[in-house]
């Protein structure tokens, strides 16, 4: 066995330029006073999975949630650092936030679909509230979103049902749907599954699968089986720190960070 | 124990609500409903009560409303918190008060006499803090997943604010708008320095105008036991109105619920 790099921090990945969808550049993090992630700088692939694990509280929600600026929206929250899409940085003065989220969707760990809405209108409801609908036809993109998220067939018939009437693990499709109704470019996940139970789950975990096909998926998870199921790329994080990041295999089978591979193998987390 | 308390609790409604029956049913016609003061009916004060929750409502209700979500969805500031402290203590505020304040500065000021205009400004001074703490707090209600969703979809703040956590905390804020409305239609010092009374019906915005509460109070303050057992008549039409709405907002309420 090779000699394991037991500094934390240290091994930061090398941003390569090909395929490159969205990339950190010394990225800090802090809600008020206490520093949540520090000088992270990892790239996330077009076309793939990428997944973040790491113990709780280690940062990777707040890592994902600064890829689509909502990390600002906490109170007290600061950033220093740069995040580019396709290489332009999200942070620069003058971008709208705003801009950038309708770019990079997002999912969050519990189901939230609207409260207030039907099924269509959850679906619908980001494209009629960011004027984006631009002539196309509501109903195919309500229908086409669904069908992504493999949805459709169970609800078409109940699309103005309440959307918080289905199940937890339906209600969780929908989000996708809602969210891919934009088209965004990346979807990123905050522990999509951690509130389904197993059949909801391996939905869920398929249809990760399948939306690499057409967008850069990031995912976060506590779950290191489903990281190694879903994911292209695997970015451990620890304490704040990028502890390893390489692709899911190698990773897995052969950690070079000691803590990597004690998190791996059970031995804290 | 409890059961005592309830009691208690329930006696002086219901001897209120039975003293009020008893004596004001036996006046219930359709004169006293219809007629103006001078032919033996109440109905200036009739029309007087609704034109005031009327124009009360057209003034503090949408103040009240958007007050309560500039505190809930903006509120993140000093300027906010001192706002909010305001409002609780206008809340809890003496209505004479705003009722003699009003008179100095509208009724004297402004209008020049007593007005309706003038009635639905003290009464919407008491109004509006009440519906913006109960917008405040249904707006609270609604989790804060719901607002990152639509955030995260790149929906506007204020798009978010307007059409998806307001419809979310809807029936809330329908609720205790209603019920701040059936609450202030009761007011008498607010308005009796305002509008003084009438026995005539609505004369125009420069007038006096007259309203249940006045009516009872005028006609209890009578000499004529006649006249004075009138007021029951009186109490009852303002009580079945107040309870009106109160019941209405229960209804709609299950409803809602039901669905």
């Amino acid at each position: 066995m090779t000699r394991k790099n037991a500094n934390i921090g240290k091994d930061n990945a090398e941003p390569s330029s090909s395929g490159v969808k969205m990339q950190t550049i010394d990225l800090n993090a802090w809600f008020g006073a206490k520093q949540a992630l520090k000088d992270i700088n990892v790239s996330f692939k077009t076309n793939a999975v990428t997944a973040i694990i790491g113990p709780s509280g280690c940062g990777k929600s707040t890592l994902i949630r600064c890829l689509n600026r909502m990390h600002e929206l906490v109170p007290g929250s600061r950033f220093s650092g740069q995040v580019l899409l396709d290489g332009e940085d999200t942070y620069a003065p003058g971008v709208d936030p705003v801009m950038i989220r309708r770019r990079v969707g997002m999912v969050f760990q519990k189901p939230n679909p609207f409260p207030t809405m039907s099924i269509y209108d959850n679906v619908a409801a980001g494209l009629k509230l960011t004027g984006s609908k631009k002539g196309r036809d509501l109903d195919k993109v309500v229908r086409w979103s669904l069908e992504q998220a493999t949805l459709w067939d169970e609800v078409k018939d109940d699309l103005k049902k309440a959307g918080t009437s289905i199940s937890g693990g339906q209600q969780q499709r929908l989000c996708i749907a809602r969210a891919i109704a934009l088209q965004p470019e990346v979807i990123l996940m905050d522990e999509p599954c951690s509130a389904l139970d197993p059949i909801a789950t391996a939905k869920i975990e398929e249809l990760i699968v399948k939306l690499k096909e057409e967008y850069t998926v990031v995912i976060v998870t506590h779950n290191m089986q489903q990281a190694a199921r879903v994911s292209d790329f695997t970015a451990f994080l620890y304490l704040g720190q990028l502890v390893e990041y390489g692709d899911t295999e190698s990773i897995f089978e052969n950690p070079r960070n000691e803590l990597t591979e004690k998190y791996i193998t059970g031995k804290f987390g | 124990m409890c059961l005592l308390c309830v009691i208690i609790a329930v006696i002086p409604l219901l001897s209120i609500l039975y003293e009020v029956v008893s004596r004001g049913a036996p006046f219930l016609s359709f004169q006293f409903l219809t007629n103006d003061a001078l032919h033996g009916g109440i109905g200036p004060s009739i029309q007087g009560t609704l034109i005031l929750i009327g124009l009360t409502s057209l003034i503090g209700v949408p103040v009240g409303i958007l007050s309560g979500v500039y505190l809930a969805e903006f509120g993140d500031n000093k300027y906010a918190s001192f706002v909010r402290a305001i409002n609780d203590v206008l809340t809890e505020f003496p209505s004479i008060v705003v009722g003699i304040t009003t008179y100095s500065v509208v009724v004297i000021g402004i209008i020049g006499s007593f007005s309706p205009i003038a009635g639905a400004i003290a009464l919407s001074i008491m109004l509006i803090p009440i519906v913006a703490r109960t917008t405040d707090e249904s707006l609270k209600l609604v989790p804060n997943s719901v607002r990152e969703a639509s955030l995260a979809l790149g929906i506007h703040k204020w798009k978010t604010t307007l059409r998806i956590v307001v419809p979310a905390a809807k029936s809330g804020i329908v609720t205790g708008t209603l019920l701040a409305i059936a609450r202030i239609a009761g007011e008498t010092a607010p308005i009796l320095l305002t509008i003084l009374g009438s026995n005539y019906f609505f004369q125009g915005f420069r007038s006096p105008m007259d309203a249940l509460p006045l009516r009872v109070f005028r006609d209890a303050r009578w000499d004529d036991p006649r006249v004075q057992a009138e007021a029951w008549g009186v109490a009852l039409i303002l009580i079945l109105i107040v309870l009106s709405l109160n019941i209405a907002v229960r209804l709609a309420a299950r409803g809602r619920h039901k669905r």
